[in-house]
């Protein structure tokens, strides 16, 4: 799973029949400082996230059709989490 | 899945069965401020009505042939859905 921030959102009418009623989040990607990487993805969102937070993104198809219940769905990023938190390396030396 | 703008087609009359009859477009995928990012890539369309100029989003990988009609097919991209605006939000 990968860090993101939410930054947009992707509309669209013109689309597969799987993807009607979903809302597609542009979410750019953070690395361990929380800046953005500069890469980003279009995800669906399945936890009602918002735009400015920062959330857990699953970018592996197979998982993304198991979380959305759709077993022939094309999709393979979905946001799955919002974070609220991230700690890197404070119990690192001990 | 990521942006792209459409820049061409391509007709192969001869391909591998399965894909008979899918339109195959010129993909150059963006970057999230719509600028071109990295190399030109050939995916089908799986909404079958995205044309040249169009701004779309695209699956890769194995999910691309899952969005086609025939899903055992040798597609590693594939068009979505057209995008009709992309709303940044402030942060």
């Amino acid at each position: 799973m990968k860090i993101g921030k939410i930054t947009g959102t992707v509309v669209s009418t013109i689309h597969l029949p799987i993807i009607t009623g979903q809302r597609m989040l542009l979410v750019d990607l953070l690395d361990l400082e929380g800046e953005a990487t500069g890469d980003y993805v279009i995800a669906i969102d399945t936890v009602d996230a918002g735009a400015g937070e920062t959330v857990l993104i699953l970018d592996e198809g197979t998982g993304a059709r198991q979380v959305l219940d759709e077993p022939d769905a094309p999709i393979r990023a979905v946001v799955v989490g919002i974070v609220d938190e991230v700690s890197v390396g404070a119990s690192a030396e001990l | 899945m990521h942006l792209a703008r459409v820049e061409g087609t391509v007709v192969a009359s001869t391909i591998t069965p399965g894909l008979e009859g899918t339109r195959l477009l010129i993909l150059q995928p963006l970057n999230r401020r719509l600028e071109p990012k990295g190399g030109a890539v050939v995916a089908a369309d799986a909404v079958n009505m995205a044309g040249p100029g169009e701004l779309v989003y695209f699956v890769a990988s194995r999910e691309a042939a899952v969005a086609m009609p025939e899903t055992f097919v040798p597609i590693d991209h594939a068009i979505i859905g057209i995008v009709d605006h992309v709303h940044e939000v402030e942060s």
